[in-house]
């Protein structure tokens, strides 16, 4: 498991989400953000052992409840920090669901979406807020 | 919260505690999955202090807890364990629990934590017109769970007599302290439960560490005794069960007149209308206590199997469909999972 981080360039949900957005300069009003969990998401869950990440196409809204990740005592929900339309989903992850362990910044990502209200991301937290809010 | 007396070994051991039954229990250490390995293939220790003991001692200590147990108690020899229900008149069970003959008359019985003082209060309430002192031995023993198949081998090393056989217990020294060695368990492996006092625990704890037990929470406890297909009270078993439709049967003899014998009897006689099965999931998925069974039944335990890799539990269904290969639809949070209702235990050693 790898030691605590949390990027600087990453943007933060409280409820231990992380969104990572990219200018598209062909769309410049609705970028798109890479998404997943925390560091301390994936220590609190413990060793990650089923995760079925939903399908191309749906959408999320921030705040609320879009895939499931289980530990081999519980089942988390997955928060979306921002809302938007899935375009793309870690499909890597039904067979090695570890990677949210391993690497939750990087092969451990979850899905990739079109954000549908960039405006949302003024709610979210920089790095330095939500390890505050760790306490 | 109630501090057991290894807290800082645990602590130590960079275990993650938790609240249980009023206790703060480790759940884990390094790893569910290298814990649960660590018992099936060398030897794991637990710190199961939390556990409940009431001792029964007298003249009549044997016929109240034939009153009150379901197995017949009459039959244990002196230094034999036997595993049985607590029931209500209705069939329900209390709690379930091993009993251990320490002299004709004196017994010691292991009680789950969270019904520790029901089950005390339970005995209490029944001893009128017995001849026995019934005594809360709570504080008095600390409990240490050695499993896996270098278990035994591990613990004679500190042993200056051989341990007790499997279903069997005996006071004796171990590593200079005074230890009652019960050749019992819940992991599905060869092992031995260690009853002691709290000021001792920490002795006996660090020379099996440092003999290479590894230390183990209770979340390899639970994934463990699910692929052994041990009942967990609360889950498996609870007021609203019969032992018959527990599957527990073999360990209830009517005959000895113990409070629920007929109901109990007459479940058996009728066939009871759903039994508790185990099941793996066919495909990919983890079934969780509380999902429904299609058609009818709950889940009342689910994990995912770090013997099998996959999702595997018990669950309560229609008896007409609790065949061995009977299969199953799971809906698991709104996805219906396909299962197969399994033998038991769900994972045996391959000889």
């Amino acid at each position: 498991m790898a030691d605590a981080s949390y990027p600087a360039d990453l943007l933060y949900h409280p409820e231990h989400d992380w969104a990572r957005v990219a200018p598209d300069p062909a769309d410049p009003a609705h970028p798109e953000a890479t998404l997943g969990i925390t560091w301390y998401a994936q220590d609190q869950l413990g060793e990650i052992v089923f995760c079925e990440p939903p399908a191309i196409g749906t959408l999320l809204a921030q705040g609320e409840p879009y895939a499931e990740v289980e530990s081999v005592k519980a089942v988390s929900d997955v928060i979306a920090p921002l809302s938007g339309e899935i375009v793309a989903v870690n499909d890597t992850l039904t067979e090695e669901p570890e990677k949210l362990n391993d690497d939750p910044y990087g092969e451990g990502w979850l899905v990739r979406i079109r954000l549908t209200d960039p405006g949302e991301r003024e709610e979210l937290l920089d790095a330095a807020a939500y390890l505050a809010s760790l306490g | 919260m109630r501090r057991i007396a290894l807290y800082d070994r645990h602590v130590t051991a960079g275990a993650r505690m938790v609240e249980f039954a009023g206790w703060e229990m480790p759940v884990q250490y390094g790893g569910v999955r290298e814990e649960h390995m660590a018992v099936r293939e060398q030897c794991g220790i637990f710190d199961v202090s939390h556990m409940g003991q009431i001792e029964t001692v007298g003249p009549g200590a044997q016929a109240l807890l034939q009153r009150l147990l379901s197995n017949d108690v009459e039959a244990m020899p002196g230094g034999g364990a036997q595993y049985a229900l607590l029931c209500r008149d209705d069939g329900g069970v209390l709690d379930d629990l091993f009993t251990y003959r320490l002299a004709s008359d004196r017994f010691l019985t292991v009680t789950n934590a969270a019904n520790h003082v029901r089950d005390l209060q339970w005995w209490r309430t029944h001893a009128g017109g017995f001849d026995a002192d019934v005594r809360d031995r709570i504080d008095d023993y600390a409990m240490l769970a050695v499993q896996g198949p270098e278990a035994r081998e591990l613990v004679q090393q500190l042993a200056d007599f051989p341990l007790a056989p499997r279903h069997t217990a005996a006071s004796n020294r171990l590593a200079g302290a005074g230890v009652l060695v019960c050749g019992t368990g819940y992991t599905g492996e060869d092992g031995v439960e260690l009853l002691l006092a709290p000021g001792d625990a920490p002795r006996v704890w660090d020379e099996l560490v440092r003999r290479g037990a590894t230390p183990a929470g209770l979340a390899a406890r639970d994934t463990l005794r699910l692929e052994a297909c041990f009942h967990l009270y609360g889950n498996d078993l609870s007021l609203e069960r019969n032992p018959i439709e527990a599957g527990l049967g073999w360990c209830c003899k009517e005959d000895t007149g113990f409070i629920g014998a007929p109901a109990v009897r007459a479940v058996r006689a009728a066939g009871p209308p759903e039994r508790l099965v185990a099941f793996a999931i066919d495909g990919p998925g983890i079934a969780r206590q509380g999902n429904p069974v299609v058609g009818g039944g709950v889940v009342t335990s689910g994990t995912l199997s770090p013997c099998l890799g996959v999702g595997v539990g018990l669950a309560y269904v229609p008896a007409v469909r609790a065949a061995v290969g009977a299969p199953l639809e799971i809906d698991v949070r709104g996805k219906i999972r396909r299962a197969t209702v399994r033998d038991k235990p769900l994972y045996r050693k391959a000889a």
